[in-house]
């Protein structure tokens, strides 16, 4: 049994990661400041969730959490934005995992400075 | 409390600060030039006192400031579709603007209006900007199902649109008819100022701005200094001292919901 389990996972394991439709995302300049990318992963979305009630409801404005300060560094050098192309940061693994998101309906997904100099009037 | 107790605390207090800041320089560097990661306060109230006499009549710079800081359209884009016509046109230098205003279609979201009013009796006139009162007790927070309208520590209104279902009883409740609901989906915000169709608006003082240590938009941008922005609970704040000198007026102070938004000269 017990060896049966392992050439499964075995199997399993690289034909995942093989896998030519696995994402692969543009992930800008990159870099960690927050937790590891294999944490990021899986709770990326409980942080933005709590972050956003303390900066809307309290004023609690923390950097380092903050939407626009991940879109600052994972923003795509070619277009400074996270949502413009199909395998933009945030697009790529969400096209991929069918998880429709909202968070760009009413926020920017470009990088600050890119829309100031864009709108400079 | 003795002499000597009052001594020693303030002995306390100091050594303290000054631990602080030899231990963890770098920290309060950090946090001076980043966010802001404390809330905000419920000792401050931020207002405004605006002064009828210096807003001129045909002026429409805060209306303009308010439309580029928050990316309101300010009836831009409804130029092709057919707009109300004004029934009141201006002459001077406001001409242009007062045109501009114009092509507002009824559904454009304005947080900021200009106000030209008229006595019939003295024939005076007058002119103010008009905005989101950031009343102490705000109706249009009363009265929201969800919770999403609700008033800062600091006393400024806001609408939380990550909660907003668009139902719209806030702009009924509220007596000064500043919110706005968004009608149509929207492209390219400013990434300060989240906005999106299907929620209600309305002015926000600026709060990105104000919490950065920055005055509103339309503060910075009155040339006549007509708006003066501040804490009314610092009895040592520009505004708080103005309003102990001068006589001002809450827009219908009868309602009893202590706006935050002054007005002088009405």
């Amino acid at each position: 049994m017990k060896a049966f389990l392992l050439i499964l996972l075995l199997a399993a394991a690289p034909s995942w990661a093989a896998s030519s439709n696995a994402p692969k995302p543009d992930i800008g300049k990159g870099g960690q400041c927050v937790e590891d990318p294999q944490w990021m992963r899986k709770n990326h979305m409980h942080l933005l969730k709590h972050q956003r009630d303390e900066t809307v409801r309290k004023g609690i404005r923390e950097e380092k959490l903050s939407l626009k300060n991940c879109i600052e560094c994972h923003a795509s050098s070619k277009d400074d934005s996270v949502i413009a192309r199909v395998d933009s940061f945030c697009v790529a693994c969400h096209r991929y995992e069918a998880v429709n998101i909202d968070c760009f309906e009413c926020h920017s997904g470009m990088r600050k400075s890119a829309w100031l100099q864009r709108n400079a009037k | 409390m003795t002499d000597i107790d009052v001594q020693r605390r303030s002995f306390l207090k100091t050594s303290l600060g000054v631990a602080a800041v030899t231990i963890a320089p770098g920290m309060l560097l950090f946090d001076a030039a980043h966010g802001q990661p404390q809330a905000a306060g419920g000792k401050v109230r931020w207002g405004m006192l605006i002064d009828t006499a210096q807003c001129k009549p045909g002026c429409n710079d805060c209306v303009t400031a308010c439309n580029r800081e928050n990316g309101l359209s300010g009836g831009a884009n409804g130029q092709a579709r057919s707009p109300l016509p004004n029934p009141l046109p201006q002459a001077g230098e406001g001409a242009n603007d007062s045109l501009r205003e114009s092509h507002l279609k009824p559904t454009d979201p304005q947080w900021i209006r200009k106000i030209e009013l008229k006595d019939a009796g003295s024939g005076r006139e007058l002119s103010l900007p008009m905005m989101c009162q950031h009343c102490e007790h705000p109706p249009c927070v009363d009265v929201c199902p969800t919770g999403a309208s609700f008033k800062r520590a600091d006393g400024i209104v806001l609408v939380d649109k990550h909660r907003c279902i668009g139902c719209r009883y806030c702009m009924m409740a509220c007596p000064y008819k500043v919110r706005s609901f968004v009608h149509e989906p929207l492209h390219d915000q400013n990434p300060d100022v989240p906005r999106g169709k299907g929620t209600v608006e309305s002015c926000t003082l600026c709060v990105h701005r104000v919490d950065r240590g920055q005055r509103p938009a339309c503060a910075e941008a009155c040339q006549n200094k007509a708006i003066l922005f501040g804490n009314l609970n610092d009895p040592d704040s520009e505004i708080a001292r103005k309003i102990r000198t001068v006589a001002s007026t809450q827009v219908r102070a009868d309602l009893g919901l202590n706006t935050g938004i002054r007005y002088q000269g009405l």
